[in-house]
């Protein structure tokens, strides 16, 4: 049987309704994270963006996630109670198609850590009107993952590179581990 | 390091299209602050008062508040200035909103624009690189609609954008700079800008701001965040709702409409009608309000909700704040969804929600009167809501008596005579006043209209309540935890206040203690203004978060100067009498310091006479209003007594002397 472990989960519920586009959060986000802290603020840093259209009614923070190397084969367009979103506009990557979630000068890549070392993420602070709140719950969580969905991963493999290819594979990655 | 403020202002040539990017002198820093108190020596160094309003050696000056874009709460605002075509006085006007923040991004404090473009153009800030481009696509174009066109065609969502619409084309006395939220609206700031061909400013800003003594400032933002919150959560109570919470009036967020509607006056600032409101008017009002009320929307990094996105049935989308809500519904005698509706007309064309609607109310009452005559109105419908939106119309295009009306009440009446000037009666400086008519001669209140340079009383009035409370229990209540007061004594005065009898209107607060009370509000207003401060979050509300002993902190520990009370205090001093003193030079006197002859019914000449007298002593100035040597001496502004001297506005052995330069006579 697999082994249960206890995980701390973090989770920022994000009300857009509640959201009156005052953008503290980019910009206390962005004097958190500068060096020395709060030296300096610019929320073109910031790791968290609202996407603001007040004449479509359109407010959404969102969180800058992974980075990623390679923009998506396609774009997405949302279509929410009448409101247009702009491409890709809930996608929380740092990646080649835009300018979202780099840092200005250097242009590398922004993740969101939520405010590691802080009682509670900073943008849910200086949101006093709760469009952002943070809740941590914890979850049990098995450590290993079941042995059929690794099967299924791994035929897909084989069915791709053939047995020979895969195996190498593993003996080569195991051998640097 | 420049700490809170970039240290660089844009210098706009629009006649020879020249941009220069200009380093600022830490000193005036330390001696005007920034935002309206370095306009204010600029105005002063380079716009003498031989320059009228529309000729290309005046200014028009977007200055960012020396706090805005550090973490400091609703501290956002753009200090717009300029020598007004209406009062031909120096005139500032404030608009909130995303503006200051993003030009201190893009790395500048100001941008001071001078001469006059030939074409219409809009300036395009982004970070360094900055330019001047072509605008004649957007000519006629709605405010609020340029601002779209041209993020679009720059593919800058983000770009916070300053427009002009067709009132500030056709230099419309009354003309707004409309931005988003906000708009700088009072004073004919949108006519300079038409005036000089600049149809919009565009900035996008992605540098850092930074600050002196980070680790104190951020404590002084938590404590103002949790004493608004405290704020909050305990309105305070026996005051009307709108001056019991933070924030500019809440009149997007609160249905006050019953007590304005029946204690302001309709028309064109006329009738009061006192038993207007009744269920019916509540409940249609009510979803009227309800049903086009989009969203509550803030200003940058800050969470009081003073605006609204407003959506009429079949009109675009725009954004509204304060008392605009209902000037229109008032002047025209009408209701709140004509009012909401023609604020969107309003808002494109881009001109002040006080005086347009007065404007129309007034042209109505001459056209009742028999003075101006259905030649004057060829065309114009016959029901008022009709009426209103013809008359819009004519104004912002300048077309018939359009034209004459555009220059405001004052002006207009003027010009068409006959009598005509007994109804350009709600004016203080040739601008028109809230439409506001009173018993009892206020004292406090009859120095604030008198002496305000700002014109406008909401930014004059605050910190101390507008009327005593009834009780004593009450007023002890109020003192309790009334930290803001510069000096206890004004705890005393508020505790002794009554309605009635020996301690009351019009004779107590006495006339030494309205001089403090008239100082102390003042100073905070100028304060914010310099700071970039909204008003709503300190000089404006009772008990606000910002006050005269946590800003000396705000100020060192984020700008890196040494600052204190008594400093601050100096400073607000200082550039307060710069903004008289170019106001002097162009030939503000005591004579025009009065409030409308109707504001008040019970008036007591003596007794304002001995106000006026005493303040002006108390102030520093001499019995015309004009600083003296002394006190321009003692602030450090002995370079405006010379030219005082030099232009006989003071003569080297005496005082004063009143008599005006020619140079200076009102060109009437
Ligand atoms: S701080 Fe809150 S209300 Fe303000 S923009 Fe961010 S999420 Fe919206
Ligand atoms: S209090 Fe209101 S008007 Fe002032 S900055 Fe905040 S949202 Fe803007």
């Amino acid at each position: 049987m697999a082994e249960k472990k206890k995980k701390t989960i973090k989770t920022i519920k994000i009300n857009v309704d509640k959201c009156n586009g005052c953008r503290a959060c980019e910009l206390i986000c962005s004097a958190f994270h500068a060096a020395p802290k709060y030296s300096s603020n610019n929320p073109a840093r910031s790791r968290i963006r609202v996407i603001r259209e007040p004449l479509s009614d359109i407010y959404v923070p969102v969180y800058a996630g992974e980075y990623a190397v390679a923009e998506c084969a396609g774009r997405d367009k949302y279509t929410i109670d009448g409101k247009e979103y702009d491409e890709c506009a809930f996608c929380r990557a740092s990646c080649p198609s835009r300018g979202e979630f780099k840092e200005p000068d250097s242009g590398l890549p922004l993740k969101c850590d939520m405010c590691e070392g802080e009682e509670e993420p900073l943008c849910v602070k200086w949101c006093t009107v709760d469009a952002l709140t943070c809740e941590e719950r914890e979850e049990e969580v098995e450590e290993d993952v079941k042995m059929e969905d690794i099967e299924i991963g791994m035929a897909s493999m084989v069915d791709r590179y053939g047995l020979q290819k895969v195996m190498d594979t593993v003996a080569r990655m195991s051998k640097k581990a | 390091m420049r700490y809170a403020e970039t240290g660089f202002n844009l210098e706009i040539d629009l006649t020879r299209g020249n941009i220069e990017r200009v380093a600022t002198d830490p000193k005036d820093t330390e001696l005007y602050l920034g935002g309206l108190g370095t306009n204010a020596k600029i105005i002063w160094d380079r716009v003498p008062p031989e320059v009228e309003p529309f000729s290309p050696d005046n200014l028009l000056i977007f200055g960012a508040g020396l706090l805005c874009g550090t973490p400091a709460t609703g501290c956002n605002r753009t200090i717009v200035t300029t020598i007004s075509p209406q009062t031909k006085l120096m005139a500032f006007s404030m608009m909130g909103g995303f503006f200051a923040p993003e030009l201190k991004y893009a790395g500048y404090d100001k941008v001071i624009f001078r001469g006059k473009s030939p074409d219409l153009v809009y300036l395009w800030i982004n970070n360094d690189k900055v330019e001047i481009r072509d605008a004649s696509h957007l000519k006629g174009k709605g405010a609020v609609e340029t601002a779209e066109i041209i993020k679009k065609e720059l593919k800058e969502p983000k770009a916070q954008v300053a427009a002009i619409g067709l009132a500030g084309e056709n230099r419309v006395f009354f003309a707004s700079v409309e931005q988003g939220r906000s708009s700088a609206s009072r004073g004919g700031m949108g006519a300079v800008m038409g005036d000089k061909g600049l149809k919009a400013i565009v900035v996008r800003g992605t540098k850092d701001i930074n600050l002196a003594r980070p680790a104190e400032f951020m404590e002084l933002c938590n404590d103002v965040m949790e004493y608004i919150k405290f704020r909050n959560d305990n309105p305070i109570p026996g005051v009307m709702p709108i001056l019991a919470g933070l924030g500019s009036p809440q009149e997007m967020k609160v249905h006050d409409e019953k007590w304005h509607t029946e204690n302001f006056m309709w028309g064109n600032s006329r009738t009061r009608r006192k038993d207007f409101w009744n269920k019916e008017i509540a409940a249609e009002w009510m979803n009227t309000m309800d049903g086009m009320r989009k969203r509550l929307i803030s200003c940058y990094n800050c969470p009081m909700t003073c605006g609204a996105t407003i959506q009429p049935p079949g009109l675009p989308t725009y954004m509204m704040k304060c008392f605009t809500k209902l000037t229109y519904t008032m002047a025209a005698m009408s209701d709140l969804e004509f009012g909401l509706g023609i604020a969107q007309s309003a808002t494109e064309y881009g001109v002040d929600g006080f005086s347009a609607p007065q404007v129309m109310a007034f042209a109505l009452e001459l056209y009742e009167a028999g003075i101006l005559t259905d030649e004057d109105f060829p065309g114009m419908p016959s029901d008022n809501n009709g009426r209103f939106y013809w008359l819009l119309d004519r104004i912002v295009r300048r077309e018939g008596i359009g034209d004459i009306l555009a220059n405001g009440t004052y002006w207009a009446a003027k010009e068409i005579g006959n009598g005509a000037e007994a109804y350009a009666h709600n004016n203080i400086k040739k601008h028109e006043q809230l439409p506001l008519k009173l018993s009892m001669l206020n004292p406090i209140y009859f120095l604030m209209y008198c002496t305000g340079e700002k014109i406008n009383i909401t930014q004059i009035e605050g910190q101390f309540p507008q009327a005593p409370f009834a009780t004593k229990e009450e007023r002890e209540e109020f003192v309790k935890d009334w930290f803001q007061v510069p000096d206890e004594k004004f705890k005393q005065i508020f505790l002794d206040w009554e309605f009635r009898g020996e301690k009351s209107l019009p004779l107590y607060p006495t006339v030494q203690m309205c001089c403090d009370i008239v100082d102390w509000q003042e100073r905070m207003h100028y304060i914010d203004d310099a700071l970039g401060m909204c008003a709503g979050l300190s000089s404006f509300p009772l008990k606000p978060p910002y006050h005269i002993h946590n800003y000396p902190k705000f100020i060192s520990s984020g700008a890196g100067i040494d600052m204190d009370e008594a400093k601050l205090t100096q400073a607000a001093k200082r550039y307060r009498t710069l903004v008289r003193a170019n106001n002097i030079r162009r030939g503000l006197r005591r004579k025009d310091e009065k409030p409308p002859e109707d504001h008040w019914k019970k008036r007591f000449p003596e007794l304002e006479k001995e106000l006026l007298d005493t303040y002006y002593k108390f102030k520093g100035w001499n019995d015309q209003g004009i600083p003296t040597k002394e006190s321009l001496h003692e602030l450090g502004l002995d370079f405006v007594s010379e030219d005082f001297v030099k232009r006989g506005i003071l003569t080297d052995s005496q005082e004063a002397s009143p008599k005006e330069t020619p140079s200076k006579k009102e060109k009437e």
